[in-house]
């Protein structure tokens, strides 16, 4: 059974259809990459399967279980957690404290608990701080020690993309989406988030489905290739099959002209 | 075309001799608009009879040169700023600053002239009155007014600016000197219950019903002027020494210090008079509301501007409960049994309020509750629910709080006092513990960006539910006493204006921040006064909520973030300086602060 499947997925808003009957289906421990032109409905699908929107038709399955129609926090709680292709960190908090949020939904103490700090809601408290700690370390020494107490705002641009990915391995997810992870990145920035992405695989045992733009990033780390284009599945594949086919060439260089005339 | 290009250039560079023209004409209107407010809101005649100093200096006229001798500060004053060189004030800038006070006190001269040469005008201005020319022109004609209102606000504008030629040191004793005295007089009422038991000093200080005399100023300026003087620094110097202590001396003296406040609170309403003590207990009140407040909007981001309807309800509910002439049904519970049930209503409308504005954010969500708090007043006043409630008679004949046999309401002021501090310090308690706690967490995270929040896991509609209710529920504590501690409750003790002042109380004291929030509570209803409570500056009285308006504004433009702030406002709100540090400690170099032991001023309690 594929940890994830989404069947014949439609989402349109107004008269845009942002996606047309999209089937997608990921096997545990893949990563998947989705690529296509700007506008080809790539967020759209991610915002679908987190539940910031509901489809309009067809069926989101996760490990077998219908999801869609839950609210993204249910979503989450279920195990799919995700990263904005804008980074949307809680910018006033401080980097462990973006972390340790993420702990939220795998985490129980109440009102009641907290107030009167009962010995399980100490445990709980400490448990979410180490394992908060030990994911920041998983991005080396950029984030820890005396960035630990920083606000999240003083972050550079790559940083505040690691600690958004620290924030989503937080709610021990078992898929992780992952937007843009290398936008606005330099080149060894990206080459290093392109080796950090095999790893939460290996080391962590995520699947992943990562939208991408950078064919470089796409080539390294997927294992298969799906190709959107103004909501339509157009291509699937390995990279190779995928970069050689006519459709997706189509679609981000256009058609020839004289192809056009003649027609 | 060489001419346009070198006019910037020509701007920047002043000769620091030269008069500023523009500048001394702007203060100097401005400082003349604040005089001319002054007179026309009424504040000289009703301040006239508060004498500060008996008989050369009233409040009224303390006020009314408070503006000259501002602007005249702003001549000398520099900003100071790292690594940039200021020019040092001169006797020009003395200059320029008279010149200021002469253009500011010309302009309530000729306010003064033209409400009395053209009585048309007076309608305009609802604070006139023939008194109030006599004391803009301080008795002696309008004619002579034009000689003497420039002639002193220029004097006085010299003499702030002349201050600032002084060293940084003198004019700190100068300042402690100055506010000793205002204080002093200002706060007669305190001083002089406080030392109940030793009259002598308060019949030195005011020999005049409230006013200092000439003598008492003079040496209260002397002492406080030589204590600044001769023990500059010394109070930094002990908490910077303490801050570079390691975690377990700091924390054993805050501890110590702990021990010691709590003594002195224990022990204060004790040697405190009547006035002081039904003053502590307003604050109390407020204080409670508050802290429930800042739990809803500090913490969780949710504007609440209806948030009075739970003090209702906790008042109402307790009135209900515990009295035995209540209206429709008299359980007649004495307050330690109908308290849980109280509690238990509130979370209830705290749920019930909750619930239908789950979906509402920002403006929206303040509007929709302002509506909330309105609906309750007016449905504890309708034909509907009057029967139950007493409609406009209210509830009486609520019983006080039975401790050890006795029973605690406005009878015996010292025992509330305890019981409204020990409820600030369980709602201060319950708000720190949520605070630092995974929900505390999950506010912080949905104030930030809900949307975000939900994505990564919190369930926003318990969140919120949860911030409604513990709110609701502290709110309820302040009901609870309240009805005890006044005996009746009526619904004009709900009106939107607390909600307000509740609100204007965290805003002001510190959004986010306990300490912060109490010390609002102290400083706008302890000294300003509540909506229907007299504070210490009684004589404030119809014009309290003006004072209200101006510390606001004041706030918004100097400081923001409140006057104790958390530590995640005071980011929030000063961005940039805060990337600077963050810059500075990432320098290879640079250790940065530990971990364990975050450096740098932390407000957050």
């Amino acid at each position: 059974m594929p940890l994830l499947e989404t069947r014949e997925l439609e989402k349109s808003f107004g008269g845009v259809k942002a996606i047309q009957g999209v089937d997608f289906t990921i096997e545990e421990g893949e990563i998947v990459s989705i690529i296509g032109p700007n506008g080809a409905g790539k967020t759209s699908f991610f915002n679908v399967i987190s539940g910031i929107f509901h489809p309009d038709a067809g069926q989101v399955l996760f490990d077998g279980l219908e999801i869609s129609g839950h609210t993204p926090s249910q979503i989450t709680t279920a195990g799919i957690a995700r990263t904005f292709q804008n980074v949307r960190l809680f910018p006033n908090l401080t980097v462990l404290e973006n972390v340790m949020v993420g702990q939220h939904c795998r985490t129980k103490a109440g009102v009641f608990r907290s107030v009167l700090r009962t010995p399980s809601q100490r445990r709980e408290e400490q448990e979410i701080e180490e394992k908060a700690k030990d994911i920041l370390s998983f991005f080396g020494s950029r984030l820890v020690g005396y960035r630990f107490n920083q606000p999240a705002f003083v972050l550079s641009y790559a940083n505040r993309r690691r600690l958004e990915i620290a924030r989503a391995m937080a709610t021990e997810p078992r898929l992780l989406l992952l937007d843009e992870p290398t936008a606005g990145m330099n080149p060894n920035e990206t080459v290093e988030m392109t080796e950090l992405i095999g790893r939460l695989r290996d080391e962590r045992g995520f699947t992943i489905v990562v939208i991408e733009h950078d064919m470089k990033v796409v080539q390294g780390v997927s294992d298969r290739v799906v190709v959107l284009d103004h909501g339509v599945k157009i291509a699937e594949g390995t990279y190779e099959e995928v970069s050689t086919n006519d459709a997706v060439i189509e679609a981000y260089l256009g058609r020839p002209a004289d192809l056009e005339g003649t027609a | 075309m060489t001419a346009v290009a070198t006019q910037p250039e020509a701007r920047a560079v002043r000769d620091p001799s030269r008069i500023e023209g523009r500048r001394v004409l702007k203060v100097g209107t401005l400082a003349g608009v604040a005089m001319i407010y002054v007179a026309a809101v009424g504040l000289l005649d009703t301040f006239n009879a508060r004498m500060i100093i008996s008989p050369i200096l009233s409040l009224a006229y303390l006020l009314f040169f408070a503006a000259p001798f501002l602007a005249g500060r702003v001549f000398t004053k520099r900003i100071e700023l790292e690594g940039i060189e200021t020019k040092p004030a001169t006797g020009a800038d003395v200059g320029a600053a008279a010149l200021a006070g002469l253009i500011a006190g010309l302009m309530p001269a000729l306010f003064a002239w033209a409400v009395n040469t053209f009585p048309d005008l007076r309608s305009t201005f609802p604070g006139w009155s023939p008194q109030m020319v006599d004391l803009l022109t301080l008795g002696r004609g309008v004619a002579a007014a034009f000689l003497l209102l420039p002639g002193i606000s220029a004097a006085v504008a010299a003499l702030g600016a002349a201050t600032g030629l002084l060293s940084k040191r003198v004019q700190k004793a100068l300042a402690a000197g100055t506010f000793t005295v205002i204080g002093l007089a200002l706060f007669s009422v305190v001083v002089d219950d406080f030392f109940d038991w030793f009259k002598a000093l308060p019949d030195f200080l005011y020999p005049n019903a409230g006013a200092m005399s000439i003598l008492s100023a003079a040496v209260s300026f002397v002492v406080a002027a030589g204590l600044a003087l001769l023990l500059p620094g010394r109070v930094p110097k002990f908490t910077t020494g303490l801050a570079s202590e390691d975690g377990a001396t700091r924390r054993r003296s805050t501890l110590i210090g702990a021990v010691i406040i709590l003594v002195i609170v224990l022990l204060v309403p004790r040697f405190l008079g009547g006035i002081l003590n039904e003053l502590l207990i307003n604050v109390g009140f407020f204080a409670l509301m508050a802290l429930g407040l800042n739990v809803v909007v500090g913490y969780a981001g949710l504007l609440d501007l209806g948030y009075v309807a739970f003090f209702a309800v906790g008042a109402y509910a307790t009135g209900v409960l515990t009295s035995p002439i209540s209206p429709t049904w008299d359980p007649m519970l004495s307050w330690w049994q109908a308290f849980p049930i109280v509690l238990a209503l509130a979370a209830l409308a705290g749920l019930f309020v909750g619930t239908p504005v789950l979906r509402m954010r920002g403006d929206y969500l303040a509007i929709v509750t302002l509506g909330f708090g309105e609906i309750v007043r007016l449905l504890l006043l309708s034909d509907w629910l009057s029967p139950y409630f007493g409609g406009a008679q209210g509830i009486r004949n609520i019983p006080g709080i039975p401790i050890f046999g006795q029973e605690v309401n406005v009878t015996t002021p010292v025992l509330m006092v305890y019981m409204v501090m020990a409820f600030v310090a369980l709602a201060a308690f319950i708000s720190w513990r949520l605070e630092h706690s995974r929900i505390g967490r999950a506010w912080a995270a949905m104030r930030e960006d809900e949307d975000v929040a939900e994505a990564v896991g919190v369930d926003t509609v318990k969140a919120k539910l949860t911030a409604f209710i513990t709110g609701a529920v502290i709110a309820s504590f302040a009901g609870a006493l309240f009805a005890a501690k006044v005996g009746s409750v009526f619904t004009n003790s709900f009106e939107i204006l607390v909600s307000i002042v509740i609100l204007v109380i965290v805003i002001v004291g510190g959004m986010g921040n306990i300490v912060g929030v109490l010390v609002g509570a102290v400083v706008l209803i302890g000294v300003l006064g509540g909506p229907n409570q007299p504070g210490l500056l009684q004589e404030l009285g119809e014009y309290k909520l003006l004072f209200y308006g101006a510390l606001l504004v004041f706030m918004m433009l100097k400081r923001p973030e409140g006057l104790l702030p958390s530590r995640r406002r005071q980011q929030e709100l000063h961005q940039d300086e805060f990337l600077q540090d963050a810059w500075l400690d990432r320098s290879p170099m640079a250790p940065g602060p530990s971990v364990a032991e975050p450096r740098g001023k932390d407000y957050e309690f």
